[in-house]
């Protein structure tokens, strides 16, 4: 994966860039996000998009998985409540968001990590905006606590694999 | 079917606090139909514990295998393998799914991932209600196939009582009363003869009061 460009020194360490998926409905906030290249509007280079058919289409496993894995914030972009292609694809997302999100609060991640956002194809500069949104949220709230996690047990082993390798 | 709902993260993985390799045991039967304890309920389960306890500092190895039917001992001996590479056992299934592991692997932690409602059937989507007390003692052939025992709040076999508005029960304004429902399906069949008949008090021998219960049918046995 790119790595958003760290503005340290080079020979600092890396300073920590949210990393965040855009899980985008193929109808809206996919069009959405190419209007906004198109029309050369700037948002932070921390979003990966993926682009889905629908966001009716999101599974819950997608999103637990995503954060299992490390991801620092998902933003799911649907159409407009009444607007999607079908039916009822972002109600349904919508719903299942509200459940992970639930379910992140009670693991210890924080919900907010996770924002469902509606908008139409032609909503670039909304698209922009929801997209710092979710880039600022997580960057005040810090990195994914997993990967701390994830490092703490990495240390814990390497710790006791010496113990073992000096007796 | 059999009707449960999941337990949330939180209680689960207290429940395997002392665990670190864990065979989490889906049932392809009821609870996979409501939703509860199928192959994807145990796929989110499980990364709700995993990183719950990844971020409690003790990290959890989770297996994941759904079978057919936990009730039946033929479908429960393809766990043997997977239940022998790991601590234990957390189980997926109704209540009667988890002893039945629990007696199939006497040496091996059991544990219910779910809590078991009630017999019943699926209203619309996502919603389910209870039909069925398994009180051993079937009446719906007197009442047009419609259950007071069950929906009743007060159980009444002589009813309506003197609470429902006019077609809802009193104590809960979303649970319609069965006695109004019962008396148009009877009207709807010709059949308001029935409840002209005064229903003695039920027989509750067969019900659960006495304990466990025990079905034998000799008929089919083929104990020689």
């Amino acid at each position: 994966m790119i790595r958003p460009e760290s503005k340290d020194k080079p020979d600092a360490p890396a300073a920590w860039q949210p990393e965040i998926i855009a899980f985008c409905c193929n109808y809206c906030a996919y069009a959405a996000a190419d209007l906004a290249g198109a029309r050369r509007m700037q948002y932070p280079p921390n979003i990966r998009v993926i682009h889905l058919p629908c966001t009716g289409k999101l599974a819950m496993e997608y999103v637990l998985e995503a954060f299992e894995k490390g991801i620092d914030g998902i933003l799911v972009a649907g159409c407009l409540e009444g607007g999607c292609h079908f039916q009822e694809g972002n109600l349904r997302a919508r719903k299942r968001t509200d459940k992970v999100r639930a379910m992140l609060d009670e693991i210890g991640i924080d919900g907010r990590r996770l924002l469902m956002v509606n908008l139409s194809a032609a909503m670039a500069p909304t698209f922009v905006e929801r997209v710092n949104e979710i880039v600022n949220t997580v960057r005040s709230l810090g990195p994914n606590p997993l990967k701390a996690a994830d490092s703490r047990a990495k240390c814990a082993r390497e710790s006791a694999h010496e113990g073992a390798v000096s007796e | 079917m059999i009707v449960a709902s999941p337990k949330c993260v939180t209680e689960v993985k207290d429940i395997l606090a002392r665990h670190d390799n864990v065979l989490f045991v889906g049932c392809g039967t009821c609870v996979t139909v409501c939703l509860a304890g199928g192959q994807r309920e145990v796929g989110i389960a499980a990364y709700g514990v995993r990183m719950a306890r990844k971020l409690a500092g003790r990290p959890i190895q989770i297996e994941q295998v759904t079978i057919e039917r936990q009730c039946e001992n033929e479908f429960i001996q393809d766990l043997a393998e997977a239940a022998a590479r790991n601590e234990a056992i957390l189980s997926f299934g109704c209540g009667a799914g988890v002893q039945a592991l629990a007696e199939r692997f006497p040496g091996k932690p059991v544990y219910a991932a779910l809590n078991t409602r009630f017999l019943g059937i699926l209203e619309e989507q996502a919603v389910w209600t209870e039909k069925c007390l398994g009180c051993g003692d079937c009446m719906l052939a007197e009442f047009g196939g419609l259950c007071p025992v069950t929906r009743c709040a007060k159980r009444m076999l002589n009813g309506p009582c003197g609470g429902s508005s006019p077609d809802h029960c009193e104590t809960d304004a979303d649970r319609p009363c069965i006695w109004h429902a019962i008396y148009e399906r009877l009207r709807g069949i010709g059949q308001l003869d029935r409840l002209e008949k005064i229903q003695p008090p039920k027989n509750w021998q067969p019900a659960w009061h006495g304990g466990a219960r025990k079905i034998v049918r000799e008929e089919h046995r083929c104990d020689l």
